[in-house]
């Protein structure tokens, strides 16, 4: 069932004369949902815009499936106040000829995003989570293998980050496509996930959430403070954070000795 | 009434048709200096033409599907911010026009024609040549319209989507080029701009979907091109400003319309 999607080799980018990502490796497998983090700067995005091919890489390869179709759901979506665009019309633009949802499954969608409502309001007066949401459905359209989700969860609330993280799983379950997902939130995310790849230019260490949260470059990397979090999390699955800012602000921790 | 002011309203009423789709086009993608630098160096396709005696439409398109190119690759390379890029180019091209130009006798050439239109000058055979750009270009328009579109809400979106970005950048701008070649008859280069433009900005306050928005900008550019030839019929006033004129009250009266019937 664990068919390979996309496989990066040695991947690298430099930009004047500094690497942003360096000799990474990995594989994004269908069916599975990869969630790569790390703080700010450590080349999150970079990493995700070269699998998209939407910059090139300094060196590495890149493999796609033949065919691979990508949903991509960007982190912001800056819209011209000038463009009248209602939200159905946005979503249109994204439709697949051939490659599309079954209108059942897609009327599930939009009621799962609890979007019905939001299909004639004109994109520029939607809120934070609704764009997110708008932004899910539009990558969804088009059935895709691989779905790839730059902090998909931005600017929603914590109640929202939790039905939006189960909402992804959701979408896996049902499309069974890969997910890969940027995040620089730590203890949400892990729940709902089968792969962490903790990034800081290179590849610190990656593997099964428990793994990872055990892993020494783990904890160079967050702090002490920050994994910690993550340990109580994995304990206590039923309970919401409301303080998530602070195990992210302040740790300014050591970069990885191996970096 | 007279023939040429025949010629005159058709020759304005094609180009404000294909303006609005487009200048609603450069209204989304902030294009509105860009053309403002293909304009200005139309005049420089003028001289060119002169110079090389041949066709001088012709050369203008030449002159400006150049600029266009050069343009983009330039853009691309990011050697510096576009926007000083399009004013250092805009005002270079515009001078190097004026002074290739200057080598000519007064007598043989109208430069204020060339700056600011001479509507009523328009001939059959600029008739001829605006009705072919004008109905390429709307071809090409429908032809990729929603690619265009996707690319003006989120460009990366688009091309993890499978579309060609670079491709659509480059052929909007070449569409832009050539209503501006055919354009500098009826407003001049120095005012093409605003026939693009303003419509488009008056038609946002209306319109509900960007399709609504293109229609609506190509009534107000005939609207505006009409009235322009009248005011300048009866008033005898300079008729490319007059309609540029027209255009700007009617932007302005539509921006201070009542709230309630603006559409969102």
């Amino acid at each position: 069932m664990s068919k390979v999607l996309l496989c990066a080799k040695n991947l690298g980018v430099k930009r004047s004369n500094r690497w942003l990502i360096k000799d990474v490796d990995l594989s994004l497998e269908a069916g599975q949902i990869t969630t790569v983090i790390g703080p700010n700067g450590a080349g999150k995005s970079t990493l995700v815009r070269s699998l998209l091919n939407l910059i090139k890489p300094t060196c590495g390869d890149i493999n796609a499936m033949k065919g691979l179709l990508i949903g991509y759901m960007p982190q912001k979506l800056k819209l011209e106040d000038t463009l009248p665009l209602t939200v159905s019309r946005f979503l249109d633009l994204g439709r697949h000829k051939q490659h599309q949802l079954s209108p059942q499954l897609w009327h599930n969608l939009l009621h799962e995003c609890r979007a019905e409502k939001l299909l004639e309001r004109p994109m520029h007066q939607l809120s934070g989570g609704e764009t997110q949401r708008v932004l899910l459905l539009r990558a969804v359209l088009r059935k895709p293998h691989l779905l790839v989700l730059d902090e998909p969860v931005q600017g929603v609330d914590v109640t929202g980050q939790v039905s939006l993280y189960n909402l992804i799983g959701q979408i896996r379950d049902i499309l069974g496509c890969g997910i890969l997902m940027v995040s620089h939130d730590l203890h949400l995310v892990m729940a709902a996930t089968d792969q962490v790849i903790c990034l800081n230019q290179h590849i610190c260490c990656s593997g099964h959430p428990e793994q990872v949260s055990q892993d020494p470059a783990f904890t160079d990397l967050f702090g002490p403070q920050g994994a910690g979090n993550l340990a109580l999390y994995n304990h206590q699955h039923n309970h919401h954070h409301t303080s998530h800012g602070d195990i992210i602000a302040g740790q300014h921790h050591k970069d990885c000795d191996h970096g | 009434m007279a023939d040429f002011l025949l010629w005159a309203w058709f020759g304005g009423i094609m180009i404000a048709a294909i303006a609005g789709p487009l200048g609603s086009f450069m209204v989304w993608r902030r294009m509105a200096y860009f053309g403002d630098t293909l304009a200005h160096a139309a005049l420089l396709g003028v001289a060119l033409g002169l110079l090389l005696h041949i066709n001088i439409s012709l050369a203008v398109v030449l002159v400006c599907l150049l600029l266009a190119l050069l343009l983009s690759t330039l853009m691309h390379k990011r050697i510096i911010a576009t926007d000083t890029l399009l004013g250092i180019l805009s005002h270079a091209s515009l001078s190097l026009g004026l002074v290739a130009l200057s080598i000519f006798d007064h007598q043989t050439i109208d430069l204020m024609g060339f700056l600011f239109g001479d509507l009523l000058a328009i001939g059959q055979q600029d008739l001829m040549w605006i009705a072919l750009a004008c109905c390429v270009v709307l071809i090409i328009l429908i032809w990729v319209w929603k690619p265009l579109l996707s690319i003006t809400v989120n460009e990366e979106l688009a091309q993890v989507e499978g579309i060609n970005v670079a491709w659509m950048r480059t052929l909007l701008m070449l569409m832009v080029a050539v209503v501006i070649a055919v354009a500098m008859k009826v407003v001049g280069v120095l005012l093409i701009t605003s026939l693009l433009i303003i419509p488009a900005a008056a038609a946002r306050r209306l319109s509900n979907s960007p399709e609504q928005m293109a229609l609506l900008a190509s009534l107000l550019g005939m609207l505006s091109v009409t009235g322009g030839l009248a005011l300048s019929w009866f008033y005898d006033t300079p008729a490319g400003p007059s309609v540029v004129l027209i255009a700007s009250s009617l932007f302005f009266l539509l921006f201070s319309f009542p709230r309630f019937l603006r559409a969102s």
